[in-house]
C-alpha cells in the first residue's frame, strides 16, 4: 500500500510491521515524531509491545539491553546528544551481542546547540561494534528498519540506521508500506541466541579477565580478548549477510539490489562522487548536468557503512580517475572519516585514483546544487593536483 | 511485621555457592546469602558495577544459582525495566524482579533511571546495599557516606556533608514499600522481602552492610559493629508500607529504653578518627531528637 508521510512514520511502520516488543525512547529533535508515532500504535492497541517512557536516553538504550537480553525484540530511537548520552550503552549493547534495532536520525552535536542535520553523531559511533546502514529516501527508511531486525538477530550484533534529520524525517514523500504477512515471511519471530531465565541461570556481562580461563569443569572459557575479537570476526562476516538479506528482501518485496553501496551512472565514469544519506539524491541532479557537460560523473551512496564494505567500494572505484568525498562529519584535526576509510580501501590497489575530500552541511549548513556542481566540476577538472584536506563548502568566513 | 522468621524456618537451599569472592566479614555477603533465600528461584536479578559483582564471580565461574544481569553503573533502575517489559511482552508474569545495587549505584550515579523507574511503577524490587562509601574502588566517598568519615577522597578532615538520606527520597516517590535493613539482623531483612514479594510496584530496601576494610575494624567484628548501630539510634530498622511509617525489629524494642551512645559506634571504627568532641555531641544531640520525634509518635498512636 503507498502512502504520503513523513520519514519518520516511514521509520515507525517499518517497527510496527517488524513486531518490536519492547520499545523504549527519550524525545530528541528530529527523532521525536517517530517515537510519538510509536506510542500512538501502541496506545491504539495496533501494536502488541511494551513503550516505556524512560527517562533518559542511557536508559532507553538500558531497557533495550536488558529486554533483549531477556529474549524480547527491541528497539530505540535518538539524535545528536541523545546518541552521545547513550553512548557507553551503544558499546554495551555490542559487546553483550544483543539483536537491537536503533533508528539515528542524524542531526549535528553541540557546542553550540544545534538541531538541523549532519551525520557526526552516528559516524562518531562508528566504532563502537554495531552495524551502521543509512537510508537516502523513505522507502529505504522503512524498508531497512524491516531488513535491520532479521539482520542484526541472523549475526547477533545491534544495527543502527541512520537517516537525514529533517531532510528525510521531517518531509513527506510516497512509499510503499510492506504487506504485514509478506513481512512476517520475510522476518520470523525472535529466538535469541539466550536469555534470562531462571530455569537455565547464567550471570550474564560478568568480569572478564585478560586471559582464558576454565570453568569448574576444566573447560577453556574465552577471555574478553577473544570475546572481542569474536565481534570483529562476525562482523566481517557480516557483510555477506547484508547482501543475502538484501536478495532474499528483493525476492519477497521486489526492491533492493544495491545492498552496500547504491550506485548511479558509475559503471563507466571517471569521476565518482561519495557520500552517505540523502545527499547522494541531491547529487545525482549534479552528475545529470556534469555528464551534459561531457564529464563521466557519478555518484555512489554507502548504504553499509560498518562493517565497511571495501571489496564492493574498490570494484565500484578502481576504475575511475578521480573518488570525491562528500562528508556530513569530520574527525576533527585530521579529516573525514568515509574519506579515511575510503583511501585506505584503495591503498593496496595497483590503479589508485585521486581522493579529494569536502565537508559541507554541517549543523543544517544548506547544501546547494550548485556549489555540489562547481566544487564537482573543479575537483574533476584540475585533477589529482593536491589540495588542502579537507576543503569546506559553503563556508563564509 | 506479621510473619516472624527464625533462623530454623529459613529455606534449607543456598543459591549462593560457597567460595565467592566477598572479604572477610563482608555485610553484604549476609545479606546476599539471606535476601536470595527469601526471594527464591524463579527471580531475575540486575547488578550494576559494585562490590557484588566482584561477589558474584569473574567469568566463567558464577557464585550466584539465580540468572544475573549485569548492566552499566547508572542504568540498574532502567535495566529492571527493561527485563520486566519483556517478562510482560513474552507472558511471563510469576517471575520476580530484583535489582540489587551498593550505595553509589543507587545514591549517586544511579539515582536518575531508579527514580525514572519508580515514578513509572515498574514492579520489581530495589535493593541498596550501603556500606557507606565505594568500597569496590578502594573506599571513596559516596553520598550517603555519614558526615566527618574519612575515605580515600575524604582523608584528612573527612567527610563535610551529612549523608543523602535515600530512604526518604524513595518514600517521596509515594511507593507501596519502603523499608531498611542491616546485615547485623538478616531475618528482618528476610521478612521484609517476604513481604515485598506480595506487594505491586516498586519495592525499595535501604540496607546497611558493615565493610571491615572501608570502615577500619576486624572482620569478625560486622555483626556486632551493625548491631551497636542500631542499639546506638543511628540507624534505624523501619518499613513504610503504603505511606505508613513503622519501626520493626530491634529498633521498634528499643523505643523506650536506654540506647547505647553514639561515640562508642564511633570509637569501634577508625574511619570515624576525625570526628570531634564537639562533632560527637552534635551528632549525639540529632539522634536523641529523631527518636524524642519516634516516641512521640508512639505515644500519639497509642492515644489513638
Amino acid at each position: 500500500m503507498h502512502i504520503i508521510e513523513s520519514g519518520n512514520v516511514a521509520a515507525a511502520s517499518g517497527v510496527k510491521l517488524a513486531r518490536a516488543q519492547v520499545i523504549a525512547a527519550y524525545p530528541i529533535t528530529p527523532q521525536t515524531p517517530l517515537t510519538e508515532k510509536l506510542s500512538e500504535f501502541v496506545d491504539a492497541g495496533e501494536m502488541q509491545a511494551e513503550y516505556i517512557p524512560v527517562e533518559s536516553e542511557h536508559s532507553a538504550l538500558a531497557v533495550c539491553i536488558a529486554a533483549s537480553s531477556t529474549g524480547a525484540r527491541a528497539f530505540t530511537a535518538t539524535s545528536a546528544n541523545g546518541l552521545l548520552y547513550m553512548v557507553e550503552q551503544v558499546h554495551w549493547a555490542a559487546g553483550a551481542r544483543l539483536p537491537i534495532v536503533m533508528c539515528v536520525v542524524n542531526r549535528g552535536i553541540g557546542a553550540p546547540w544545534t538541531v538541523w542535520n549532519d551525520h557526526q553523531d552516528s559516524i562518531s559511533q562508528r566504532d563502537a561494534g554495531w552495524i551502521q546502514l543509512y537510508a537516502c529516501d523513505h522507502q529505504q527508511i522503512i524498508d531497512t528498519v524491516i531488513q535491520a531486525f532479521l539482520l542484526a538477530e541472523t549475526v547477533s550484533i545491534p544495527v543502527m540506521v541512520c537517516y537525514d534529520g529533517y531532510l528525510l524525517s521531517h518531509t513527506y514523500m510516497p512509499f510503499d508500506v510492506p504487506d504485514p504477512d509478506k513481512v512476517d515471511e520475510f522476518l520470523p519471530a525472535f529466538k535469541p541466541a539466550y536469555a534470562l531465565d531462571p530455569k537455565q541461570p547464567a550471570n550474564l556481562n560478568t568480569v572478564t579477565l585478560p586471559d582464558i580461563r576454565p570453568d569448574v569443569r576444566g573447560n577453556l572459557a574465552p577471555g574478553y580478548m577473544e570475546i572481542r575479537h569474536n565481534l570483529h570476526v562476525d562482523l566481517r562476516r557480516a557483510i555477506d549477510k547484508v547482501a543475502e538479506i538484501d536478495a532474499r528482501f528483493q525476492k519477497i518485496f521486489n526492491r533492493g539490489g544495491h545492498p552496500f553501496i547504491e550506485p548511479y551512472c558509475c559503471e563507466d565514469a571517471d569521476f565518482i562522487a561519495v557520500c552517505l544519506g540523502s545527499l547522494s539524491y541531491q547529487l545525482r541532479d549534479v552528475v545529470d548536468e556534469l555528464r551534459e557537460e561531457g564529464l563521466k560523473a557519478g555518484v555512489a551512496g554507502l548504504r553499509l557503512y560498518r562493517p565497511f564494505p571495501e571489496q564492493a567500494m574498490v570494484e565500484l572505484l578502481a576504475k575511475a580517475k578521480g573518488v570525491v568525498v562528500f562528508e556530513k562529519a569530520l574527525s576533527y584535526g585530521n579529516q573525514g572519516a568515509l574519506f579515511t576509510d575510503i583511501k585506505a580501501a584503495l591503498y593496496p590497489g595497483p590503479a589508485r585514483p585521486f581522493v579529494k575530500n569536502f565537508i559541507l552541511g554541517l549543523g543544517g549548513r544548506e547544501i546547494k546544487t550548485a556549489d555540489l556542481l562547481k566544487t564537482f566540476r573543479e575537483a574533476c577538472t584540475q585533477g589529482p593536483a593536491s589540495i588542502d584536506t579537507p576543503q569546506w563548502i559553503g563556508l563564509k568566513l | 511485621m506479621s510473619v516472624n522468621s527464625t533462623i530454623l524456618s529459613l529455606p534449607e537451599e543456598e543459591l549462593v555457592h560457597p567460595g565467592n569472592r566477598a572479604c572477610a566479614g563482608c555485610g553484604l555477603s549476609i545479606l546476599y546469602r539471606i535476601g536470595l533465600k527469601a526471594l527464591g528461584r524463579n527471580t531475575i536479578l540486575v547488578v550494576p558495577p559494585s562490590c557484588l559483582t566482584v561477589l558474584q564471580g569473574l567469568y566463567p565461574i558464577a557464585a550466584t544459582q539465580l540468572p544475573c544481569l549485569n548492566v552499566t553503573f547508572a542504568s540498574t533502575g532502567a535495566a529492571a525495566t527493561g527485563v520486566i517489559g519483556a517478562l510482560k511482552a513474552l507472558g511471563k508474569t510469576d517471575i520476580t524482579v530484583a535489582a540489587w545495587a551498593g550505595d553509589g549505584g543507587t545514591a549517586d550515579i544511579g539515582i536518575q533511571s531508579l527514580s525514572g523507574a519508580c515514578e513509572r511503577g515498574e514492579n520489581f524490587i530495589f535493593i541498596c546495599y550501603d556500606n557507606e562509601a565505594y568500597m569496590n574502588t578502594g573506599v571513596q566517598r559516596s553520598g550517603t557516606t555519614p558526615q566527618g568519615v574519612i575515605t580515600t577522597t575524604t582523608p584528612i578532615r573527612g567527610k563535610l556533608q551529612p549523608k543523602k538520606d535515600v530512604p526518604a527520597i524513595m518514600a517521596a516517590h509515594n511507593l507501596n514499600y519502603v523499608a531498611t535493613g542491616t546485615a547485623a539482623y538478616p531475618l528482618d531483612f528476610y521478612d521484609k522481602i517476604m513481604k515485598a514479594k506480595t506487594i505491586t510496584g516498586p519495592k525499595y530496601f535501604h540496607l546497611q552492610t558493615p565493610c571491615p576494610a572501608g570502615w577500619g575494624f576486624d572482620p569478625r567484628y560486622s555483626v556486632k559493629i551493625g548491631r551497636l548501630a542500631v542499639e546506638s539510634g543511628l540507624f534505624d530498622l523501619y518499613e513504610i508500607e503504603h505511606g505508613e511509617f513503622r519501626l520493626t525489629g530491634a529498633s521498634l524494642k528499643l523505643l523506650g529504653k536506654k540506647r547505647q551512645p553514639v561515640a562508642a559506634y564511633f570509637e569501634s571504627q577508625s574511619r570515624f578518627r576525625a570526628l570531634t568532641e564537639e562533632m560527637i555531641a552534635d551528632i549525639q544531640k540529632q539522634v536523641d531528637e529523631k527518636w524524642a520525634g519516634y516516641e512521640q509518635k508512639m505515644a500519639k498512636k497509642m492515644k489513638e
